[in-house]
């Protein structure tokens, strides 16, 4: 019993990173732009079929497929921006980019079921069966891996926002847009990148989601979204460091409570962020304030 | 006198930045008092902090002897103390008489209220627009609307950050008559302002604040030639020549 | 009254009651005269979507709160429905009587969706919305009570079948109508005051005494109310009852698209929103294909009027109307204005500050 939860933990863990790093994603772009990418589901999906039309039809690792979907994704996310979401503007912009972003992803959720049905379909490759036996626990490879990966990413984006020249323009934008125009930094691109970075990260999560899923089709944007959104509301929004807590936090929980309760496990996502809602509703990270319009 | 409003060692810190620092300040029942100081002095940070905007971080805010420290907005609305906002802050999709009609603690019937808000609109001079989304108004008539709907619920203390700011001249002359009048029966100003001749002209008394704390404090001519008010403004020219 | 000699506000009054009682007189006659299954099929769906549109602008248009989790209340009105007929045994025209209790049972679990998530800024509690549907597919999918999910199936009507569309019809159309009528109340009462006060300024209208959270709170319920309602008139026309179908994302971005085509936050934005989508996507539905291609149109045709007209029909389409009577009054004063030259130079009196 022991070992079972213990392993839950492990494997909770382990796919918590690639929670945390589709949810650093969704936050950076918030912290931003100031906009909730409710499409960012549907992108980790489409970073999946991505990764699968490369592994299947042309026989490139999965891995190494990430060197093709990786930018892919990072221009679909910069194009997506630049036609749809800069363009709006007003008083009533937070709405109408949370619902552009909302109608994106249903364009893009049909334009998969065109392309590939509504089949379950899931990446295999030769490592992703196979589990290695480390502390005691049997591992799958594929989570290790992509746990790995996770925290390589989550490292670049920290080096690129804390040592990067571009990184202190996001930073500034993210405090203050009008302060960072003044100062000469070029806000629109520094948005139109960051949205750019915060979808190319769903390619790296959609590879493993597809691995670790045991099968997906063009609906399962709506779990992932779901979740990511608990995730990101539990932290509070604009915080990258606690959205990564926040995700390991639940998938471990969600993996524990697994072992009793397969069927309402995902509930834990949703409670945890019910009663953090009660008691602090600006998330555990988040800060509390004066309502922005 | 009496003291109608009174801030009593009120200290704020935004971050490492101390805006208000042992700020003792006394509005005097039916005057009209000003308060001027150089730019970054705390002057709207206090205005936040007494009438609820901003948490205090020590000190006393006292409205007739009754502590109003800490109180939100809408109670210390609700004590009959109105504000208005450097950056007018109205009701952009509602009318013009709508956004008189928003404000709570305003009595009678809905026919009475309507004629009210007329009036009040009539006697800041925008009654003409009354049916015009207020977003449309211009600057100048936007701050008429907020001194307006500030008015409807008949404050007795009103504190103002800025009416003349960025307002044509003609303009200016109209809002400080208006001020005069209203305090003629016996309201109670505490005006923000950076404009001195509107400042000089209007307020009995005036009140100097520089890095968060008073200078001096008195009648306009004093205070004007208070060497420590003249080094406030000047000595704050010189040290940011940069 | 004379109607030429009434003033232009009053001619206008005056036609918009004669344009909604016509409006209403075509829509009692409608099934009467259009006797096809199908198309009063259509139009019971139709009436239903208007009076959900309504519902929801009534909140969200008004406070400017987005919910998109108003699917919560449908399916709860829904699911209650189907359950209350089954255990008191209820079947027949009797189950109409269920309706304003499921529009109560929805109401009620509004409030504490309510009290969590209007504490937060308006993005957050989007995304509670939004959270709060899934949470709510979930419990349906694997709640015993609910059938999990295979679902329940609800009373089968036993109407004749010729005319069997019609009471559906009318008490559609009922709702509809008083639920438009609810929303012009409001937006006329202080309480609608307050709430579009809210959508502006929410903390200035703190600030100046209006009690924001039970304002909020009580437009929500209301909202509520009538969406619960028409969830369980739709589950009984529907005839099925599961999960996926009562509680489908696309139901709420499909009431938010009518609204948002329409007008947010006008009386008949929602309306004229549900009259032209929701036939066109019931059409496209019909003429087969997978789901696939009108979910691909909608999300475009969404983006379209976002970016193109991000305010709607109605306020556009008032707007160019203004622009075209304000270009024909200016012809017509420069042409009383050259025989005005020719008797004195007028100067206009200006009241007021301009």
């Amino acid at each position: 019993m022991a070992n079972q939860i213990a392993q839950a933990i492990a494997a909770g863990i382990l796919g918590g990173g690639v929670y945390a790093l589709m949810a650093a994603g969704l936050t950076l772009i918030f912290g931003v732009l100031d906009i909730i990418n409710v499409a960012q589901g549907i992108f980790v999906v489409l970073g999946a079929y991505l990764s699968y039309v490369l592994s299947v039809h042309l026989h490139i690792d999965l891995f190494v497929g990430l060197l093709i979907t990786v930018p892919s994704m990072f221009i679909i996310g910069i194009v997506i921006y630049w036609l749809f979401i800069r363009p709006l503007r007003g008083a009533e912009r937070t709405s109408m980019t949370l619902l552009a972003c909302f109608a994106v992803a249903l364009i893009i959720e049909g334009i998969l079921y065109r392309e590939f049905g509504s089949n379950y379909v899931s990446l295999k490759a030769w490592y992703t069966t196979k589990s290695v036996h480390v502390f005691g626990f049997y591992l799958p490879v594929i989570y290790v891996l992509g746990f790995a990966l996770a925290v390589v990413a989550i490292g670049l984006i920290y080096l690129m926002l804390y040592r990067t020249k571009f990184g202190r323009a996001v930073r500034a934008t993210m405090q203050n847009p009008t302060a960072a125009r003044l100062v000469g930094i070029d806000v629109n691109r520094v948005a139109a990148l960051t949205f750019g970075v915060g979808t190319a990260v769903t390619a790296i999560g959609g590879m493993v989601f597809g691995a670790i899923s045991g099968g997906f089709t063009p609906n399962s944007g709506y779990d992932l979204i779901s979740r990511l959104l608990a995730i990101v509301i539990l932290a509070g929004m604009g915080s990258i460091g606690g959205a990564l807590v926040a995700a390991v936090f639940m998938t471990t929980a969600e993996a524990v409570v697994d072992i009793w309760q397969p069927t309402w496990s995902v509930a834990v996502f949703y409670l945890a962020m019910v009663i953090i809602l009660t008691v602090r509703p600006q998330g555990i990270f988040g800060r509390a304030g004066v309502r922005a319009q | 006198m009496t003291a109608t409003l009174r801030a009593d060692g009120v200290t704020k810190s935004f971050g490492g930045v101390k805006a208000l620092n042992g700020c003792s300040l006394t509005v005097a029942e039916g005057r009209i008092t000003g308060l001027i100081g150089p730019n970054g002095s705390g002057k709207t940070t206090l205005f936040n902090v007494m009438t609820g905007y901003e948490r205090i971080d020590a000190g006393q805010v006292y409205l007739r002897d009754k502590q109003i420290t800490g109180a939100a907005p809408h109670q210390v609305y609700g004590q009959g103390v109105g504000r208005t906002f450097q950056l007018t802050r109205i009701f952009p999709r509602l009318t013009v008489l709508e956004n008189m009609l928003v404000p709570a603690q305003q009595r009678g019937s809905s026919r009475q209220r309507r004629e009210r808000a007329m009036d009040l609109l009539a006697f800041t001079g925008i009654q003409a627009h009354a049916g015009a989304l207020a977003g449309t108004l211009s600057y100048g008539q936007r701050k008429l609307l907020e001194l307006a709907y500030v008015l409807v619920a008949d404050p007795a203390v009103v504190l103002l950050d800025e009416p003349a700011g960025g307002v044509n001249p003609s303009l200016i002359h109209h809002i400080s008559d208006r001020i005069r009048e209203l305090n003629k029966s016996g309201r109670t100003f505490l005006i923000v302002e950076h404009n001195m001749e509107f400042v000089m002209g209007l307020c009995h008394e005036l009140t100097v604040l520089d890095s968060g704390s008073v200078v001096a404090t008195g009648p306009p001519d004093t205070v004007r030639n208070d060497p420590r008010v003249l080094d406030a403004y000047l000595g704050m020219g010189t040290d940011t020549d940069d | 009254m004379k109607f030429a000699a009434a003033l232009p506000s009053q001619r206008q009054a005056v036609a918009q009651v004669a344009g909604v009682l016509v409006l209403i007189a075509a829509a009692v006659v409608f099934p009467l005269v259009f006797t096809n299954p199908t198309v009063t099929n259509f139009a019971v769906i139709t009436l239903i979507f208007v009076c959900v549109a309504s519902a929801w602008n009534l909140f969200s248009g008004f406070s400017g709160y987005l919910s998109l989790g108003h699917a919560v209340f449908y399916g709860t009105g829904a699911y209650f429905l189907v359950v209350a007929a089954k255990d008191w045994n209820v079947s027949g025209v009797a189950v109409f009587w269920l309706l304003p209790l499921a529009g109560l049972v929805a109401a009620i679990v509004a409030v504490p969706l309510g009290l969590i998530a209007l504490r937060v800024r308006r993005h957050t509690f989007v995304v509670i919305t939004i959270a709060f549907f899934f949470i709510a597919q979930l419990a349906a999918s694997n709640l015993k009570v609910t059938g999990g999910s295979s679902g329940l199936l609800p009373p089968v009507p036993n109407f004749a079948p010729a005319t069997f569309n019609d009471p559906f019809y009318y008490l559609a159309l009922v709702m509809a109508v008083l639920t438009v009528a609810v929303a012009w109340q409001v937006r006329r009462s202080r309480f609608g005051l307050q709430l579009r006060a809210i959508r502006d300024d929410e903390d200035r209208a703190a600030g100046l005494g209006v009690r924001t959270m039970p304002v909020k709170l009580a437009a929500l319920v209301l909202s509520a109310f009538i969406t619960g309602m028409a969830g369980g008139l739709w589950v009984f026309f529907i005839g099925e009852a599961f999960p996926q179908f009562v509680f489908d994302p696309l139901f709420d971005l499909a009431v938010v698209f009518m609204a948002f085509f329409g007008g947010l936050g006008t009386l008949a934005g929602p309306v004229l929103g549900a009259l032209v989508l929701e036939p066109a996507q019931l059409y496209l539905n019909l003429q087969g294909g997978n789901g696939y291609e009108s979910e691909i149109l909608f999300g475009a045709l969404f983006l379209v009027v976002i970016l193109f007209l991000p305010r709607g029909v109605i306020p556009t389409g008032g707007e160019y109307l203004r622009a075209y009577r304000a270009r024909l009054d200016r012809s017509k004063e420069d042409s009383s204005e050259s025989e005005m030259a020719a008797d004195s130079a007028g100067t206009s009196v200006k009241g007021g500050v301009s």
